[in-house]
């Protein structure tokens, strides 16, 4: 379904890799509260449109990367370490 | 409502079948209600019935974004069962299964309410174990279960092959009751008898905002205008997430996509639902003779309703291990429908930040089977004010206040569910 570049093996198919989620959470502070705390946990945008992603690549560096994908279309804008910061396309941008 | 019968199908013949009248009216939409529910699936529909019957609410809008019966209450594997671990799921779920029970009589609708049994297989001691105690929950709270051991999976469903190679089928629970529904019907049947009742069905109509002042939700703005209303529901999961940012709140859901798939149509050569836990499959026959067959989420968030060959691939190794004349029949259709998916695994029906704003999502994949229970809850919800005491459970605040439902135990992550 996917074809996502992996920045260290290249272009390699979805199933060698695992999905993890979200990758715009950001954990807050010790103390920040269990307010903050549920919300880091639970909630999420859920957008239809752009993601920011976690994909770990488990078959092969086994590196944890950082990907653009479009949650309608499955485009991929941009994949990256772990640290970096990728451009997110216009929200309106599709394809 | 002119009632459905064999004597009016009779009358009806001899017109030559030109008296039939449109099951409900759809409405155009009045600029104010007392209730509009945001969604025409069976969760949105059910809770409009409900409200008409049990509280005499009436001034109900229902706002479809197509036609009634094509969204996911139209595309989905149809099972109903009620084979929990929990018991307050249990509870829920046989509260569910008994209304479907009635359903026919209750709403003079046809929907092939068919219990033809549902069987979970397993395949070690393990997963023997973990049923015996879901199956001990059950009869706990009076629920039908029985064992049966791997000569009885053999009677009961000949295509599967017990001694497959990838995991060998020891044995199997069954309840009875389980079994299918057609799913159309069940959208039409709750349209028709709450049309019947005074509520507005409206189709062509999306949601594109949500108008609040201050802490309260005062209507909705719509392709077809602004609609203002004293009460709010959302019933469009799959896309809950999107109208919660409308109004300006998050979920605790992703929203992902599951595959279903029917073969051609063969001679009856399957009595009962069987699900595969080790392979994630489950099939069944329908009436019209095709197999009907899903698997897992494809697995990362998408609003893209279709699927990906990966799962395409997966479901039908799974399938062709289980039941390996699986592997002789075409596939003649596939979808891909887009779902809530809650961070526990289970349904959200509760007020929201939003003051006379409610939700009924997060229904993961079992949604439909849930429908008439989730009618009953959301309406005494949405009427009252105050959760259903069989609902009670599937409040928002279960996530800050650490009361998530474990009936899967595999923690805050969706896809894993």
């Amino acid at each position: 379904m996917l074809r996502i570049a992996c920045p260290h093996c290249g272009p390699r198919d979805d199933v060698e890799f695992r999905y993890r989620g979200d990758a715009t959470l950001a954990r807050p502070a010790a103390d920040a509260g269990v307010d903050a705390f549920a919300s880091y946990v639970f909630e999420r945008d859920n957008p239809a449109g752009w993601h920011v992603e976690w994909w770990q690549h488990v078959q092969g560096c086994r590196r944890v990367l950082k990907v653009v994908r479009h949650t309608l279309t499955h485009e991929i804008a941009a994949v990256g370490e772990a640290n970096d910061e990728l451009r997110i396309p216009d929200a309106g941008a599709k394809s | 409502m002119d009632l459905y019968s064999g004597w009016r199908l009779a009358k009806e013949a001899l017109g030559g079948h030109l008296g039939w009248k449109p099951a409900w009216r759809d409405a155009a939409p009045k600029a104010q209600y007392q209730v509009v529910i945001v969604g025409g699936g069976g969760h949105g529909l059910a809770t409009a019935y409900r409200l008409a019957k049990e509280y005499g609410v009436t001034d109900v809008a229902v706002l479809e974004k197509g036609a009634i019966g094509l969204g996911n209450v139209g595309r989905n594997t149809t099972i109903i069962r009620s084979n929990y671990f929990s018991s307050e799921n249990v509870r829920f779920y046989e509260t569910s299964l008994k209304l479907w029970e009635r359903f026919e009589q209750e709403m003079n609708f046809n929907a092939m309410v068919s219990q033809r049994g549902t069987i979970n297989l397993y395949h070690t001691d393990g997963q023997r174990d973990l049923f015996a105690r879901r199956a001990n929950t059950m009869r706990l709270e009076g629920v039908d279960v029985e064992h049966v051991d791997k000569a009885g999976v053999k009677m009961l469903a000949p295509l599967v092959d017990v001694e497959n190679g990838r995991y060998p089928v020891l044995g199997g629970f069954l309840q009875k009751r389980g079994g299918t529904v057609r799913h159309d019907a069940v959208a039409w049947g709750y349209a028709r008898a709450a049309s019947a009742r005074g509520v507005d069905i409206v189709q062509q109509c999306e949601v594109t905002g949500v108008r609040r002042e201050g802490a309260r939700a005062v209507g909705v703005e719509t392709t077809r205008g602004f609609i203002a209303a004293d009460k709010i529901l959302f019933a469009v999961a799959g896309h809950s997430s999107r109208l919660a940012a409308m109004a300006g709140f998050r979920l605790p859901i992703e929203t992902h996509v599951l595959q279903a798939f029917v073969t051609e149509s063969i001679k009856p050569t399957l009595d009962c639902v069987v699900t595969y836990g080790a392979g994630h499959f489950y099939v069944s026959q329908s009436d019209k003779g095709g197999l009907v067959f899903g698997g897992a989420i494809d697995g990362c968030n998408t609003y893209a309703q279709r699927g990906g060959f990966t799962m395409q691939e997966e479901v039908m190794a799974a399938g062709a291990t289980l039941m390996p004349a699986l592997s002789r029949l075409r596939v003649l259709r596939q979808w891909g429908g887009v779902m809530d998916m809650s961070m526990d695994g289970n349904p959200i029906i509760s007020r929201t930040p939003v003051e006379n704003l409610f939700v009924n999502g997060g229904w993961c994949y079992g949604g439909f089977k849930a429908i008439p229970a989730g009618g009953v809850v959301t309406a005494h919800l949405v009427a009252t004010g105050k959760p259903h005491p069989l609902g009670a459970h599937f409040g928002l605040d279960r996530f800050r206040e650490g009361r998530t439902i474990d009936e899967r135990g595999v923690g805050p992550s969706p896809w894993a569910h």
